[in-house]
């Protein structure tokens, strides 16, 4: 669970966002998940009814599996959004809360 | 006018980082020159980061309705290309919810979209040729696969030898993965899976079995292996919302995906739609990109544009016509066996964003007597969670099927397939005016 070497990464320098209060690397143009992953992380929320962990699983947008809080906006696809400098991230417990029409 | 989904071309198959330069990818060269081409055809705008959410006939043609950051926006065509695509398709088993179980494709779009490897030790089970190249990509990035659990038989590829042998291409493609596995050191194993993911916050470990011919598991031959990662999948489901939204017939295909049934012209059954790539049948990139010509070709045609070469077209027919036979000779090597539905415990989860267990499922079937995946899914809601059924519909249906003794029909895939917002927008995004934009063409994303 790591960035390949910088060489393989862009050529712009890696800045920081946080979650949950600690500071993650990440490289212009990645998504939240992969440097989320690539700091170690697994998982970022757990589910409505059984309150299991979950992350990635698709990794394309498809299965809503990796969803996470982003600057108090629950239910972003980590997997789909580009982490930015200084975002907020946060663990999302359930639904967060339901403001997607399906 | 292209829209696609993603911020950059390429697709899943080219995924890519800006910068990127290649090192990671098959048949870099030929992306390029698409690329290239996307970039000085003074008549094709290209809309990255434009998801289609629904699509619509109209008098004149179609309204395809896309959001981008959230602001919603109408484009109105005469004529659509659908390309959207698929995605891993999956078999539920003892858990393989639990974090580091990721399937093939995300862990192939973490390395060459993201530049990070999806764990430390990775196990990479399913079916199909998609495993090989996963695997390698893998180990050559610094990743110790443990193993490549290949639940087919791929030596049934004998059965279609002029298929196999017609594509010197595609077999030497594989040629290289298997060679790179050798000199990593990584145990192919056939007719072997995956069938149960172990741990609770992260995974620990796998269970491997091998199979026999129904896929249900050889007693006795179960082993536990140590690892954190598991990249999973059985095939491909192609994205066919679009085709769906807009009425296009759809068949089963031979390798049990649902498709849009298209013609020499890669047209659908409904004027003005025609479909290129996995939509109208899984067969990989190569095929992808001879279908999109096709399609472009006669679209450009129909919509006022010159007649294609004939000479040309009859080219590229009889490339697709190589590539299919040797799509049609993977989809009957790897098919999907029913047995995988013994691997399943009573709690083990099918529908994961609805959290509906094997025996919720099995319950709807026997206890209240539904007969199709639409019954089952109205009782025991899977394909109701915000996925809307992309990732179990396929397991559904053949869950289905396989208690009522029967295989699963393009009825039963249908009854989970249609979603009639195809990308999820925000309440605010749905009721604010769309601004509208007035084109010629417009492909699918």
């Amino acid at each position: 669970m790591s960035s390949l070497p910088q060489s393989a990464q862009s050529r712009q320098p890696p800045f920081t966002f946080t979650f949950d209060d600690r500071p993650i690397q990440a490289w212009p143009g990645q998504s939240i998940a992969a440097a989320l992953i690539a700091a170690g992380h697994r998982s970022w929320r757990t589910t409505r009814i059984e309150g299991s962990p979950r992350g990635v699983f698709c990794g394309i947008g498809v299965c809503f599996d990796c969803l996470v809080t982003v600057n108090a906006r629950p239910n972003q696809r980590a997997c789909l959004v580009e982490a930015r400098p200084g975002d907020v991230v946060s663990f999302q417990e359930g639904a967060g809360h339901d403001d997607l029409a399906c | 006018m292209l829209i696609d989904a993603a911020a950059r071309p390429g697709g899943q198959y080219w995924r890519h980082r800006d910068g990127d330069d290649g090192a990671l990818h098959h048949d870099w060269s030929r992306f390029r020159h698409l690329r290239r081409r996307l970039e000085t055809e003074p008549l094709l705008e290209y809309r990255p980061g434009h998801s289609i959410w629904h699509a619509e006939r109209t008098k004149s043609g179609f309204a395809i309705h896309t959001v981008h950051d959230e602001s919603p926006r109408t484009l109105h065509s005469r004529s659509v290309i659908v390309a959207t695509g698929a995605y891993d398709r999956q078999l539920p088993f003892p858990g393989w919810t639990i974090p580091g179980v990721f399937t093939a494709g995300a862990a192939q779009a973490l390395l060459k979209g993201q530049g990070v490897l999806a764990g430390r030790r990775i196990a990479v089970a399913g079916a199909g040729p998609f495993l090989l190249p996963v695997a390698a990509a893998l180990a050559e990035a610094g990743g110790r696969v443990v193993g490549v659990f290949e639940a087919g038989f791929p030596a049934a590829f004998a059965r279609h030898p002029s298929a196999v042998l017609g594509n010197p291409a595609k077999l030497a493609e594989g040629a290289g993965y298997l060679r790179t596995l050798l000199q990593y050191r990584i145990p192919y194993r056939t007719r072997t899976a995956v069938v149960a993911a172990h741990g609770t916050n992260t995974v620990t470990g796998v269970t491997i079995a091998r199979l026999d011919a129904q896929w249900r598991i050889e007693p006795g031959s179960t082993q536990i292996l140590t690892c954190d990662t598991v990249a999973v999948g059985y095939g491909f489901t192609p994205q066919t919302e679009i085709p769906l939204q807009l009425g296009c017939e759809m068949v089963r295909d031979t390798d049990g995906s649902l498709v849009a049934r298209v013609d020499s012209r890669q047209r659908s059954t409904v004027k003005g739609v025609y479909i290129a790539g996995e939509a109208s049948g899984v067969g990989g990139a190569r095929l992808s990109a001879i279908e999109g010509e096709l399609a472009a070709l006669h679209a450009a045609h129909m919509t006022g544009g010159p007649a294609p070469n004939r000479r040309h077209v009859a080219r590229l027919l009889k490339q697709r016509s190589t590539e299919r036979s040797f799509a049609t000779a993977m989809h009957q090597a790897f098919a999907v066996s029913d047995g995988w539905q013994t691997w399943l415990e009573p709690d083990t989860v099918v529908c994961r964003c609805e959290e509906v267990t094997a025996a919720s499922i099995q319950a709807a079937i026997d206890d209240l007597g539904a007969p199709d995946p639409r019954a089952v899914k109205l009782y025991a809601r899977p394909g109701m969670g915000l996925c809307q059924g992309r990732v179990c519909a396929y397991a559904t249906a053949c869950l289905v099927a396989a208690a009522n003794h029967r295989k699963p029909t393009a009825h039963d895939l249908l009854g989970l397939a249609a979603r009639p917002i195809a990308h999820p927008i925000t309440l605010g995004a749905l009721a604010a005016k769309p601004s509208n934009a007035h084109q010629q063409h417009s492909e699918g994303s």
